[in-house]
């Protein structure tokens, strides 16, 4: 029997998995050794599913299935670019598949941005899911209102971790460190600002309506913004814009008192311009487009949640128009030519859209390429096995599955401990630590 | 909780929502797909993705549909999994524009 192809993919979150989960099943002779620069899998089914929606993480035991096909190997703790550049790879392996996700928040550019109190969702999302890169942010809470700006999922997730009573989080896998502090909160105002209409949002109706169920925290949207009331939903508008507008036009009703003691606004058709305060965010100053009427809010804490883009990689060509790795259907193009070997799945290939599943659909169609191409491709000069044991030995902080496990059983049992589903370690120094101890 | 899909399938079978099924939770027998609640973990990809809007969440479910929670259960416990995409049934097309117009 033929020696397998070798294929490296790079990150380890849905996309990285679903495409390793097609070679391996795709009945051709494949290896695949997944690349995480973390000690810890999964992307953002740990760093990014709040955690207050803990079903969304089960789809983990699926990941832990396709970690126990044959042929799959785990490589935590390597950073791909840092160390071990992109062409290394490509002369150890048939094919590098980079499924490395849309790190980089993208900026509002505008004046003020910069001041203490402003953030980007990414950071703050990071904070209170123990991400070892934000675990020693700090975010200011003693404020009354912050604002959320952006109209996505991301946002409301943001708004809602910032709203819900320690009570409400305390049996979650929230990051200790954040629970501390969300308890010490005194925010007691969140808008979600953004600049369309109701019929423009992209929340889920799902996680839209779960505002209406928050225990210390009422809902409404603001009068100001519909001069004409709420518009009804569209007939030709599809089945989640319906669903939204519905539940929009429920909280409008609803009013958006003070009678639980916290409050969710919904804003819209405003366009921030500014920020301004004295070395600290005091105001968000904005505008309705198509109009010189601006809107003034007073806040200490501003989170934009208004897009995502992939982190370029040395060495692989990025397409800063759309914010991802340059690619056609999986493939990666340096100036409309593709790259032999080289390939890109998930958020770093079609960008920041669609839910966990939506990466098994693109894990099958990058994985149909690379099985398309492996004929044609040449054998890699470099050996895997030998690259991958002399990064064992140059960085010392390699992570493989099984010492990935141990970390794991160590969240689960001070989770266990403390009352919640695991209590995850912060720092790469902690679970390195574990992964070092004895088998 | 969990996603059921309804008779709205039945005869169309496009079985787009495999595709983006994280949990591999579709079953299917010659007519229709089945979610096994036990697997659903309430992600939401397959209903807007369901050509014939046939796929809905049991806490929303339209009232003249909510016989189909029970049924998914049941269908999804005898028949087997289906994690690839297969080919509508014969008249699928057809039959989705009529469900449409």
């Amino acid at each position: 029997m033929s020696a397998p192809h070798r294929i490296a993919v790079v990150g380890s979150g849905p996309a990285g998995f679903y495409a390793a989960e097609a070679l391996l099943r795709s009945g051709v002779p494949v290896a695949v050794d997944l690349f995480e620069r973390l000690p810890a899998p999964f992307g953002l089914v740990r760093f990014g599913v709040a955690p207050d929606h803990p079903k969304l993480k089960q789809v983990t035991a699926v990941f832990d299935r396709i970690a126990g096909l044959p042929g799959f190997r785990f490589v935590g703790g390597i950073e791909v670019g840092i160390d071990v550049s992109v062409a290394e790879l490509g002369a150890c392996y048939h094919a590098v598949i980079l499924a490395n996700g849309a790190s980089l928040d993208r900026r509002m550019g505008i004046p003020g941005e910069g001041l203490a109190g402003s953030h980007q969702a990414g950071s703050f999302i990071g904070w209170y899911n123990g991400h070892p890169d934000a675990a020693g942010l700090s975010f200011d809470l003693s404020t009354e209102r912050a604002v959320v700006i952006g109209h996505g999922n991301v946002a409301l997730d943001v708004a809602r971790i910032l709203l819900k009573t320690p009570d409400e989080l305390r049996h979650t896998d929230i990051a200790a460190h954040a629970l501390d502090a969300l308890a010490e909160s005194r925010i007691r105002e969140v808008q979600i600002v953004g600049r369309g209409g109701v019929e423009r949002v992209r929340f889920s109706p799902k996680e839209l309506a779960e505002f209406g169920d928050l225990a210390a925290c009422d809902i409404g949207l603001d009068p100001d913004d519909f001069p004409g009331g709420v518009p009804k939903p569209i007939a030709e508008a599809g089945v989640e814009a319906r669903a939204n507008a519905e539940i929009l036009r429920a909280f409008a009703e609803a009013g958006g008192g003070t009678a639980k003691g916290r409050r969710c606004l919904i804003r819209f058709g405003l366009e921030p311009l500014h920020l301004t305060g004295s070395g600290h965010v005091e105001r968000l100053h904005m505008r309705r487009p198509g109009s010189d009427a601006t809107v003034v809010l007073e806040c200490g804490l501003v989170i934009s949640s208004i897009g995502r883009r992939t982190a370029p990689v040395p060495g692989v060509p990025y397409d800063a128009a759309a914010g991802v790795h340059a690619n056609l259907g999986g493939r990666i193009q340096a100036a409309g030519v593709p790259v032999p070997g080289l390939y890109a799945c998930g958020w770093s290939k079609r960008g920041p859209r669609g839910t966990i599943g939506t990466n098994r659909a693109c894990g099958v169609e990058t994985a149909a390429a690379v099985l398309a191409d492996l004929a044609a491709l040449p054998a890699p000069i470099g050996n895997a096995d030998a690259l991958v044991t002399n990064l064992a030995t140059r960085t010392s902080h390699i992570i493989d599955y099984a010492a990935w496990r141990r970390i794991e059983a160590a969240e689960l049992a001070r989770g266990q401990a403390a009352g919640k589903p695991r209590e995850k370690f912060v720092t790469r120094a902690e679970m390195l630590a574990i992964a070092g101890e004895a088998a | 909780m969990a996603y059921v899909v309804t008779d709205s399938c039945r005869g169309c079978r496009y079985t787009e929502c495999v595709t983006v099924c994280p949990v591999e939770c579709f079953h299917l027998d010659e007519a229709m797909t089945y979610i096994d609640p036990e697997n659903c973990i309430d992600c939401g990809g397959c209903a807007p993705i369901c050509p014939v809007g046939a796929i809905h969440p049991s806490w929303q479910m339209p009232a003249d549909k909510a016989g189909w929670i029970e049924i998914n259960r049941l269908r999804a416990a005898e028949t087997p999994v289906v994690n690839a995409k297969l080919p509508p049934l014969p008249g699928a097309d057809e039959r989705a524009e009529r469900l449409a117009s």
